[in-house]
């Protein structure tokens, strides 16, 4: 089976953001749809503040479960700089969901190492396409931090080979199950996540008329 | 893992390897599963402790789970034992004569291998196992088959009395993917019959088994010639026959993705490895590439039967044999393009693991970081990352319970440069019980001179909390007799003076035990006794926030390598003698803190407080 037909998506992000929860309803997603899916993870000890990648593919049928370097159709960042560390998995010229959240490890608070000044500039630079907006402060304003994760699937909604309807409803379908009071509140994450993502592109957009201009 | 349990059969689910082997084994009638907790194996006991009509248990170690199992399989029963790679080298007295037994219920024991290195010490390849107790290996390539070949391995243990390891890596044990799952077919106990020349391994009853395991070995070689789970799959293009390859386990499906046109001989049962089969196989392609995570032992092998092959002369040794490690190796090999260079990574700081914002272990750390004059011997657990920044307070580990072994031989091999340095050792409470204990005895015994430091969170912190003896958790949370550590290292022989019972959230009091018991030329245990702040015994206290106008970025608590702290500002400062020093000035984000104190107690100029709850919570924005 042709690498074309399969989709790929990174998501990436720092153990406990919900990464590899925001990728497992993706998968469920694109399963309910009748899909072969696989997903894989790079999180050994992610619960303690690493590195976390989770790798999503589906099609028709999948083989090996890793996306390689410079094939991912999207990549989506959950933290800043863990955006700017995996755009090179995307294929030339690819898209980047990217939450400008910053957060800073103790190596850098340390002094040991700098965050990047301007990672947003660092992909752009590197030919990608970056959708950028600030998850954090949405799930914020909705009025709870563990919001994020749905802020960015909804951001995710617009850019999947199905409906954004589809990538909701299993969104919902987990929260019905386990916690039925955070569904209306899941469901306007979602919303504010995937109008963030059109704002986004909205202004990216308007970047470059003026740039043309 | 809620999903699994209830799923009636023919369902289609999105499993882990994890969750697919314990959905066969359960399916296949196990009554009596065994395992210490080890990533990436632990979600199989997890998930199988779930499932009603069998005993599950977590062991105190490796070696345990496994004669645990053995006991079961004696006794008739369908058993199942499952470890990380590393269990194994625990286990493995057991399993060296285990082999010259057998079995009576199937026995199936899953290995999995830390390809990669994602969370381990080290990166060995079980399959010798296989080679060196003579037992068959079974090797899956993704959940379905992990599903599949657990389900198969049960039956042939059963039909040969013969112990089954399941070998998978973690890109098989972490990987979702689709399994068709069945329904539990009871499997009753046939029971234990005495059998003395069988099951009691003297010498003269293992030297009359020794020749029968050799005339087992033909029996299973003959069972891989003729085993489906070996077999041609021939590629998109017949034609092309310039590569063909010899693959197993997730390398498997590396190959299919990276060259879909080539032929692949997939190994599914693959020690011992059906010679005569992939000999045909071999004189059917032009050149022969053996595609194996992570030793050359299938390589080898067909080399010393003379069928030429190519491995690890083209491919690593070490990691994941993913496409991108292939496709330009094989193109080199052919003589062909190799594929263009790919955009490099962009340079962003390393992210290591931390230890977790009000850990217990940080007051351990914070407190041996200021203690000169020391070499700390220490072990595995979350504890191992006191290794690193800030605390740089740990200088040896290599495996669980060694910390123990490895403090005495400290003491006692020091030379005339280490002569007034003080040893300690630092071991979890969990790694204690695994491993750690015998050691201990053997400092007692011995005469060492060495501080032990015992973490005692209640929990194997690192694998997600699990219970264990230390706990008094069972593996569905249940009640059980919890360990009394004091008591314990009591009558191992410390002397009762030399045992302390400490906070480790009171800096002073940690602080002075260690440094007046080091001094101590004796054992010495000191128990830290404060949850692991993952579990439900830890209770979240009142968060701290810094007060701006106070904070003199004298970086005390930065020192703590607490990662709710952070640092807002740098400036540099001349102090009065004349030394130029960089003052750090922090925030507590208030929103992750959970008021363990320790960033308080160092912090000179009062600075940090409770939070005014009234008003927002802090969140560090950067």
């Amino acid at each position: 089976m042709p690498d074309s037909q399969i989709t790929n998506i990174l998501v990436v992000g720092i153990g406990g953001q919900g990464v590899m929860t925001a990728t497992e309803i993706l998968a469920e997603a694109a399963i309910a749809l009748g899909h072969d899916a696989k997903k894989t993870e790079v999180a050994g000890m992610a619960q303690r503040g690493g590195v976390v990648s989770s790798h999503l593919r589906f099609g028709a049928k999948v083989l090996s479960p890793q996306i390689m370097p410079g094939t991912a159709d999207l990549l989506v960042g959950f933290e800043a700089a863990e955006a700017m560390r995996w755009c090179h998995y995307l294929k030339p010229g690819g898209l980047v969901l990217m939450n400008t959240a910053r957060l800073v490890p103790p190596v850098v608070d340390l002094g040991l190492y700098d965050y990047p000044q301007d990672p947003l500039d660092e992909i752009r630079k590197r030919g990608y396409q970056v959708h950028a907006f600030d998850a954090m402060a949405i799930a914020l304003e909705l009025g709870d931090m563990r919001l994020g994760n749905t802020v960015m699937l909804g951001a995710m909604s617009d850019h999947l080979p199905f409906p954004a309807s589809i990538l909701l409803e299993a969104v919902l379908k987990r929260f019905r199950a386990k916690k039925p009071q955070m569904v209306e509140l899941n469901q306007k994450a979602f919303e504010a996540g995937r109008a963030a993502d059109q704002a986004a592109a909205h202004d990216k957009h308007e970047d470059r008329e003026a740039a043309e201009a | 893992m809620a999903a699994v349990m209830p799923a009636p059969s023919n369902a289609r689910l999105l499993l882990s390897g994890n969750e697919a082997v314990a959905r066969a084994v359960w399916e296949s009638g196990c009554r009596v599963a065994a395992a210490y907790p080890g990533t990436p194996s632990t979600e199989m006991l997890e998930v199988l402790s779930t499932y009603p009509d069998m005993y599950t248990e977590w062991s105190v170690n490796e070696k345990v789970s496994l004669e645990v199992t053995i006991g079961a399989a004696y006794a008739g029963s369908r058993a199942f034992c499952a470890m990380k790679h590393v269990g194994m080298n625990v286990a493995a007295d057991a399993l060296m004569t285990l082999t010259l037994t057998g079995v009576i219920g199937g026995l199936v024991i899953a290995i999995a291998d830390d390809v990669g290195l994602s969370s381990s010490q080290n990166e060995q390849d079980s399959r010798y196992w296989g080679r060196f107790a003579h037992l068959p290996v079974f090797e899956p390539s993704d959940s379905q088959e992990a599903y599949e070949m657990a389900k198969v391995a049960f039956d042939f243990s059963e039909r040969l009395q013969v112990p089954v390891i399941l070998r998978m890596t973690t890109r098989i044990n972490h990987v979702k993917g689709l399994v068709t799952v069945g329904e539990r077919v009871p499997h009753a106990a046939a029971g234990f019959k005495k059998e003395p020349a069988r099951w009691v391994m003297t010498p003269a009853g293992a030297g009359k088994r020794i020749p029968l395991m050799f005339e087992r070995d033909k029996t299973l070689l003959a069972e891989a010639e003729a085993s489906s789970l070996n077999f041609v799959d021939e590629g998109a293009d017949t034609n092309d026959r310039r590569v063909g390859f010899v693959t197993a386990g997730p390398a498997y499906m590396h190959v299919r993705e990276a060259f879909p046109k080539a032929p692949v001989f997939k190994l599914g049962f693959s020690c011992p490895v059906p010679i005569q089969k992939l000999r045909q196989f071999a004189a059917t392609v032009d050149k022969l590439v053996v595609v194996e995570e992570v030793e050359p032992l299938v390589e080898n092998e067909l080399k010393g039967a003379g069928i030429a092959c190519i491995g690890k002369d083209i491919l690593p040794r070490q990691g994941e044999l993913a496409p991108n490690i292939l496709k330009p190796a094989i193109a080199r090999l052919l003589g062909e393009p190799v594929p263009e260079g790919l955009a490099a990574p962009a340079p962003v700081f390393p992210r290591p693991p931390t230890m977790c914002v009000a850990c217990p272990h940080l007051g351990v750390y914070y407190t041996l970081a200021q203690i000169k004059n020391i070499t700390i011997s220490g072990d595995i657990g979350c504890y191992t990352l006191g290794a690193g920044h800030p605390w740089n307070a740990l200088d040896t580990t290599i495996s669980m319970g060694a910390s123990m072994g490895i403090a005495l031989g400290l003491d006692k091999g020091r030379g005339e440069t280490d002569k007034d340095k003080r040893i300690v050792a630092v071991i979890g409470d969990s790694t204690f019980l695994h491993m750690g204990m015998q050691g201990l005895l053997d400092i007692v015994y011995n005469g060492g001179n060495v501080t032990v430091l015992l973490l005692d969170n209640r929990a194997v912190g690192m694998t997600g909390g699990q219970g264990n003896p230390g706990s008094g958790k069972g593996i569905h949370g249940d009640e059980r007799p919890r360990v009394d550590f004091a008591r314990l290292v009591e009558s191992l022989g410390v002397k009762k003076e030399r045992i302390h019972v400490v906070d480790p959230y009171q800096l002073p009091v940690l602080f002075k035990t260690i440094r007046e018991e080091i001094k101590i030329p004796e054992v010495s245990v000191i128990i830290t006794d404060q949850p692991c702040v993952l579990i439900d015994d830890y209770k979240k206290q009142k968060p701290y926030e810094v007060i701006d106008e106070k904070c003199t970025g004298c970086g005390n608590c930065v020192d703590v390598g607490c990662p709710a702290i952070h640092v807002t500002r740098r400036e540099k400062s001349v102090k009065p003698s004349g030394k130029e020093v960089e003052l750090q000035f922090v925030t507590i984000e208030t929103t992750a803190c959970t008021g363990c104190s320790l960033c308080v107690q160092p912090c000179a100029p009062d600075a940090i407080v409770h939070a005014d709850l009234t008003k927002p919570m802090r969140l560090v924005r950067h």
